[in-house]
């Protein structure tokens, strides 16, 4: 279990637990259950409370929390016959973005998602979720193979953001970002997307431009990181916590700005906790949120997404 | 005579021309140092006449420069919600729009135009690095969507300059929302069978190269525009190199073929009205600055006969 800095005294009690425990395994005589009992009590009591009223910055920590569901996890658990299809056709195939067809619930659909990897190996070969221009075209390619066959698009949104590196730059990140978005906007078949961590300015706007958006109880959806904006406006990285504050990107507030539709619960203590747990509700959601866009024709769909972008901010966080 | 009523050609508005009273006669030129009076610098469209370097120009400028005659009448951009997420940083953000907003003497960052160019009609959107750095929030937003929606309605193309260090980070997920919003605009245009071009000035980065500005049918840059997504300084940063002379400039990108052209400023009008018309299937143009449209001379010049598509005015 990794624990994050405001979690410590948690980290306190739970290892105390499992000290007591660990003693008692070694010694029949040691009656320690009544101990560790009222630990695990106290320690559920202070995560209970620790999560209560999470502030931005906590939340964008539990967000890039490393023992979060990751997509692969999501892919695995929720989807039957998921067939990886690889590649931009021009360049590479972008480790970063996973994507392919799979069944969920038995219907075909295609599933794009941003990969960070779950260890040190997997990470660097995922970029950290941070897609390459590759990683956009292989998912405009994506949308249109799914808009050909009128399959549902269900994206999975976790990315720190687009990859500042010069390659990206000179194969055109920007257009490959404003064409993924375009692609969103464009397809006559139901796109849903789930913020599973951080969504990370343009390179989340190039999957999440959906007709419905699910966030996690605790996921993030921002224009700039709390860092980079705090070392902008406050001329200083450290002021994360305010600039966290000020940027309004937790789900609560994206949910009252209209941003996002939906808002799936997490476990107690974060989806850090209860991988399956969350996995379960985020595939209840999609599966609900597809069914609302379910006999919709390609021209509906179309025009009911351009609309709810174009009224977008239409109403502030005061409405 | 006074010499501003012979340089300021066109009398858009009296607040202009008062505001135009340079309090500086020279300007020094970023990048070679030379001092440039502001009267020939006006004149060269700010321009360095020493080493072509392109400095910034305001909208209004642009607009003088660019219509037949200096005459352009502005589409009104809906005002947003002001501050919608109640943003404060070292300073509350409607103070900075206001200082902003008193520097410029222009509400916003964005001024969007209908008019004529050598007789061709078109909607012409440019943005305003002056006014908070171009950022594009909600009033750019609108300002796209205004520009998009006159140019479908009158049928006329859309030209449109950006410059903007990226999105208004004071507006959150509402500016980083105009990606998708300003992207509808942008097929709304298309999907009328219109040009969308596309005039990326220095600097065009961040949110707004991943939106709007790389979504034209024709994309055009000004020599030495910085344009791109993650800047020179975060690239640096990450990847701990030094980045190759001219990175993410016009010409380098033209190079990566990013771009269709690269083209000096004070050729622009003439390569936008020749490439438009050829678009839209309209006569060869007549060049050079003409009068302003509905003027005498011109009604009695059947050479300057408007296209049909400007008849509907
Ligand atoms: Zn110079």
């Amino acid at each position: 279990m990794n624990y994050l800095d405001f979690e410590k005294p948690l980290a306190e009690i739970e290892g105390k637990a499992e000290e007591l425990r660990a003693m008692a395994r070694g010694n029949a005589e040691m009656n320690v259950e009544d101990e560790a009992r009222a630990l695990d009590r106290k320690a559920q009591d202070m995560l209970r409370d620790l999560y209560k009223n999470l502030s931005p910055w906590r939340k964008c920590q539990v967000a890039r929390h490393p023992d979060r569901p990751h997509c692969r996890d999501y892919i695995e658990a929720l989807f039957t016959e998921f067939t990886p299809l690889a590649g931009d056709r021009n360049f590479a195939d972008d480790q970063a973005v996973m994507g392919g067809l799979a069944r969920l619930e038995d219907k075909p659909v295609v599933v794009i998602g941003h990969e960070k990897g779950h260890d040190t190996k997997t990470r660097i070969e995922r970029n950290f979720g941070m897609a390459r221009p590759e990683g956009y075209r292989k998912a405009v390619r994506l949308m249109d193979l799914a808009d050909r066959f009128r399959l549902p698009v269900v994206t999975l949104v976790d990315t720190p953001g687009a990859y500042p590196g010069k390659g990206a730059e000179e194969r055109g990140q920007s257009e490959a970002i404003a064409r993924s978005t375009e692609k969103c906007l464009q397809i006559g078949v139901p796109l849903v997307s789930v913020i599973i961590g951080e969504g990370g300015s343009g390179g989340a706007v190039a999957f999440a431009t959906a007709d419905r958006l699910a966030m996690l109880e605790h996921s993030i959806y921002s224009v700039i990181s709390p860092e980079g904006c705090a070392s902008i406006l406050w001329k200083d990285a450290e002021k994360m916590r305010e600039a966290a504050e000020a940027l309004r990107l937790t789900a609560q507030d994206l949910y009252k700005l209209g941003v996002a539709d939906h808002i799936v619960k997490e476990p107690l203590g974060g989806a850090q906790r209860d991988a399956a747990g969350t996995i379960k509700a985020v595939g209840a959601a999609i599966v609900s949120l597809l069914k609302e866009l379910e006999g919709k024709s390609p021209a509906e769909l179309v025009a009911g997404r351009r609309k709810k972008f174009l009224d977008m901010g239409a109403r502030g966080l005061a409405a | 005579m006074n010499w501003i009523t012979n340089y300021v050609r066109p009398r858009i508005n009296s607040i202009f021309s008062r505001r135009e009273m340079p309090e500086n006669l020279w300007t020094k030129c970023d990048e070679c140092g030379t001092m440039l009076f502001h009267r020939e610098l006006a004149e060269n469209l700010n321009v360095c006449g020493n080493c072509d370097h392109h400095m910034g120009i305001t909208p209004r400028r642009r607009f003088e420069a660019l219509f037949d005659g200096g005459i352009f009448a502005e589409v009104p951009v809906p005002m947003p919600i002001a501050d919608p997420l109640q943003f404060r940083d070292q300073k509350r953000y409607p103070d900075r729009l206001r200082a902003a907003q008193k520097a410029t003497a222009e509400p916003e960052a964005m001024l969007v135009a209908e008019g004529e160019v050598g007789r061709t009609p078109i909607i012409a959107a440019a943005q305003d690095f002056s006014f908070m750095g171009g950022s594009m929030g909600m009033y750019v937003g609108n300002a796209i969507v205004a520009a998009a929606t006159r140019a479908v309605e009158r049928r006329r193309p859309l030209v449109l300059f950006s410059a903007a260090g990226g999105a208004r980070m004071q507006e959150g997920i509402l500016s980083l929302m105009q990606m998708p919003r300003t992207t509808v605009a942008v097929e709304m245009v298309r999907e009328a069978g219109l040009p969308y071009i596309v005039v990326l000035t220095h600097p065009t980065t961040g949110g707004v190269t991943a939106s709007y500005a790389m979504l034209g049918d024709i994309q055009i840059a000004e020599p030495g525009a910085l344009i791109c997504f993650a800047g020179p300084r975060v690239i640096e940063q990450t990847i701990r190199e030094k980045l190759p002379e001219g990175f993410q400039r016009a010409e380098y990108l033209l190079d990566h073929g990013m771009l269709d052209r690269v083209t000096h400023r004070k050729k622009l009008r003439e390569e936008l009205i020749s490439v438009i018309r050829m678009l839209t299937h309209q006569p060869p143009p007549v060049m050079g600055d003409l009068p302003a449209p509905g003027t005498p001379e011109e009604t009695a010049a059947p050479t300057s006969a408007p296209a049909q598509e400007s008849a509907e005015k």
